[in-house]
């Protein structure tokens, strides 16, 4: 695994943007969306509540999965554009 | 079909095939012992990561909580599945590069220390062990309901089964018998859910059940649960009334720790290439999720068919709560293991069930209609096995439900005594006690730890902490403070030294723990706790289950300020990070 050096350091500051960007998702949705703005959610009424409440009992579990099978497809393609996949 | 022979005869056959399995797939070789061979493929390594990591407290606790406090437990939901994103990103494909057997081998090398791999096999116990109660705790319950005896007994039975169990197999039989377990434990989750649904609201899929009208009215669940639970002086289902911190800080200390727990990570560690780690931890969160949308389905669905078994008449008329001597069959049942418990106050040889700590509502009660008090109390842990027999489905389906939670129970026993004992025989044991251990010595040492952790379990599991989905949360909050933080430092902070680390991994575990004893006991012996657990004596409102979240601070911080006070870490370190970041050549790291 000698390889470029530079290469090493774009692929992991890719990697830590990607993360980033999933990480500020992933709060959005749980603490976000279920927690801290269910009160300015409260208008949006689903099936006898509010968006708040689906997110924090449905909405949230459905983006993680989304979020960690982007993650995978993400970086297996850039494992391969820098050469890194075994 | 009589009841009773067909939960033996269910319960049975789920029994003789993971034992059957587990002869099949016997454990030879230790490598064969604590990481299958590194030979599982993503999809059956996600299935199998789904049944060692949902165990009592999702299946037969979880919903139970929700049912009994509504939104604000979602935390539980919430924090268990987001915990994958963390693990996903952070965590799993560094550590199967890294290729070592145990998480204390990666922080004892990382960190260039014994003494930093001594602080996480403690780190690992503590949080292994406290995880294991709460088990002990679902296996009693369950137990107790299908064999008919107290919970004590219940549980010894139980801590006698999951001995044979942990004992004979190690991971390779462990990954396959999770198979079958996941199988069992997700069917029998979703049956009766599906059953209720289609009862209560025509869906038959429960998690769009949860937000559907009633059928044949006009009226939603939610609103008609929020009704029924508030006309006896309960909080409502949907509304938020505990503090809004301490809930974001139980959701982060249940997400961290999910990430942290070293049965879950070592998982990561058995799939062939990087790239299927990642893959893995999807497949996990996905049948994972299976049960995590059913779970407030389920509970909102049961709190509505208890209150109108109870209450089948208005509330404050002279015969709106039940006839004690009408109570349904599983009343009775659950009464005969004390988890169920009736006391007529006023004696009027009716059950009021209502909320007594609401101090208006009950003065009114006791006024306008005689009430002396709330006479029943039902245990929480049992409400998902009673759950098909309160909604009245067929036999069969009651008999599923049971298997199913010794399913979810046992396996994640057994991953959790793995861990612990690979802990103690791999990293304390064959790292430096006795490093020309024979590879037969070291699998009997695992074998001696796991008969050690299990007896202190069951001991500890007679006057559990909490229910057992809150003790689980307790031993993930113990993760997030102490494992978690060490692990991403190790792989994002190249600067993180040994002594920083060592010093992080203390402080969080300790600032946890003492937070943890001070208020449930010391070393949750009942008794020896300085404050009664409850929200006024909490500081700044943060209870026990969220302490976790700021252990994981006061762990990243001191390791943070340490480290810059201390040597830089020495070359061949830094190079070892930089290998760990990129996935080429992991295969060959499995040679060490």
């Amino acid at each position: 695994m000698r390889q470029d050096n530079t290469d090493a350091v774009a692929y992991w500051s890719a990697n830590l943007k990607l993360i980033r960007n999933i990480l500020i998702v992933w709060v959005l949705v749980s603490f976000g969306g279920g927690i801290l703005f269910r009160p300015l959610l409260s208008g949006i009424a689903v099936g006898g509540t509010d968006l708040g409440f689906w997110f924090a009992q449905q909405g949230s579990i459905v983006v993680f999965i989304v979020l960690i099978f982007y993650y995978a497809f993400r970086m297996n393609a850039l494992d391969r554009k820098f050469g890194a996949d075994e | 079909m009589e009841l009773q022979t067909l939960i033996y005869l269910v319960v049975g056959a789920t029994f003789a095939l993971y034992i059957a399995i587990a002869i099949w797939a016997k454990a030879g070789t230790t490598g064969e012992f604590y990481a299958a061979g590194r030979g599982v493929p993503p999809v059956m390594n996600g299935m199998a990561t789904a049944a060692d990591w949902m165990s009592a407290a999702s299946f037969i606790s979880m919903a139970g909580l929700i049912a009994f406090v509504g939104y604000d437990n979602s935390s539980f939901l919430m924090g268990w599945t987001g915990g994958y994103v963390l693990l996903a990103c952070l965590l799993a494909p560094y550590l199967r590069k890294f290729g070592k057997y145990t998480v204390p081998e990666f922080i004892g090398d990382r960190f260039y220390s014994q003494s930093a791999r001594v602080i996480a096999v403690i780190c690992l116990i503590v949080a292994s062990v406290t995880y294991v109660i709460g088990q002990m705790t679902g296996v009693g319950v369950t137990f107790a309901r299908f064999l008919q005896v107290d919970a004590a007994t219940g549980l010894y039975i139980g801590a006698a089964i999951v001995f044979v169990y942990a004992v004979l197999g190690g991971m390779k039989g462990i990954t396959y018998t999770q198979v079958a377990q996941y199988i069992v434990l997700i069917t029998a989750y979703t049956i009766p859910a599906i059953f209720i649904s289609l009862n209560i609201t025509g869906n038959f899929l429960p998690p769009l059940g949860l937000f559907s009208n009633i059928s044949g009215t006009e009226v939603p669940l939610l609103v008609r649960l929020d009704q029924v639970v508030t006309d006896l002086g309960f909080n409502s289902y949907t509304g938020h009334h505990t503090n809004t911190l301490n809930m974001v800080l139980f959701t982060l200390s249940l997400m961290i720790g999910t990430a942290g727990l070293p049965h879950v990570i070592i998982r990561f560690f058995t799939v062939p290439k990087v790239a299927d780690a990642r893959w893995s931890a999807g497949w996990a969160l996905v049948f994972i999720a299976l049960l995590y949308l059913t779970a407030p389905a389920v509970g909102a669905m049961a709190r509505l068919n208890v209150m109108n078994t109870v209450q089948p008449g208005p509330v404050g008329a002279e015969d709106g709560s039940l006839l004690y001597e009408e109570r349904p069959d599983w009343f009775q049942t659950w009464e005969q293991t004390g988890l169920i418990q009736y006391e007529d106050k006023n004696g009027d040889g009716r059950i009021q069930f209502y909320n007594e700590s609401n101090t208006d509502f009950a003065q009114m009660a006791q006024e306008e209609w005689g009430w002396q008090g709330n006479e029943l109390n039902i245990n929480q842990d049992i409400l998902v096995l009673a759950n098909p027999e309160i909604a009245q489905l067929p036999n069969w389906v009651i008999a599923l439900v049971a298997a199913g939670g010794l399913a979810a129970a046992l396996s994640t026993a057994a991953g959790l005594l793995l861990a612990i004992s690979s802990a103690i025989s791999h990293d304390l044991l064959k790292g430096m006690l006795a490093k020309n251990i024979s590879e037969q010595g070291e699998l009997w040492a695992a074998r001696i730890a796991m008969t050690f952790a299990i007896v202190l379990a069951t001991y500890l599991g007679l006057n559990p902490p909490g229910f057992a989905a809150q003790t689980v949360a307790l031993a993930f909050g113990i993760a997030a403070a102490s494992i978690f933080p060490a692990l991403m430092m190790g792989i994002f902070f190249p600067r993180i030294n040994n002594v920083g680390a060592s010093l992080g991994m203390l402080s969080g575990l300790l600032f946890t723990v003492v937070y943890i004893f001070i208020y449930k006991g010391w070393f949750f012996l009942p008794g020896t706790n300085q404050f009664p657990d409850t929200a006024e004596y909490w500081v700044l409102g943060i209870s026990p289950l969220s302490i976790g979240s700021i252990g994981a601070l006061v762990n990243f911080g001191v390791a943070y300020f340490v480290s810059q006070a201390t040597q830089e870490p020495p070359q061949e370190i830094q190079e070892l990070v930089e290998s760990v970041r990129v996935p080429r050549g992991a295969g060959a790291a499995t040679d060490h």
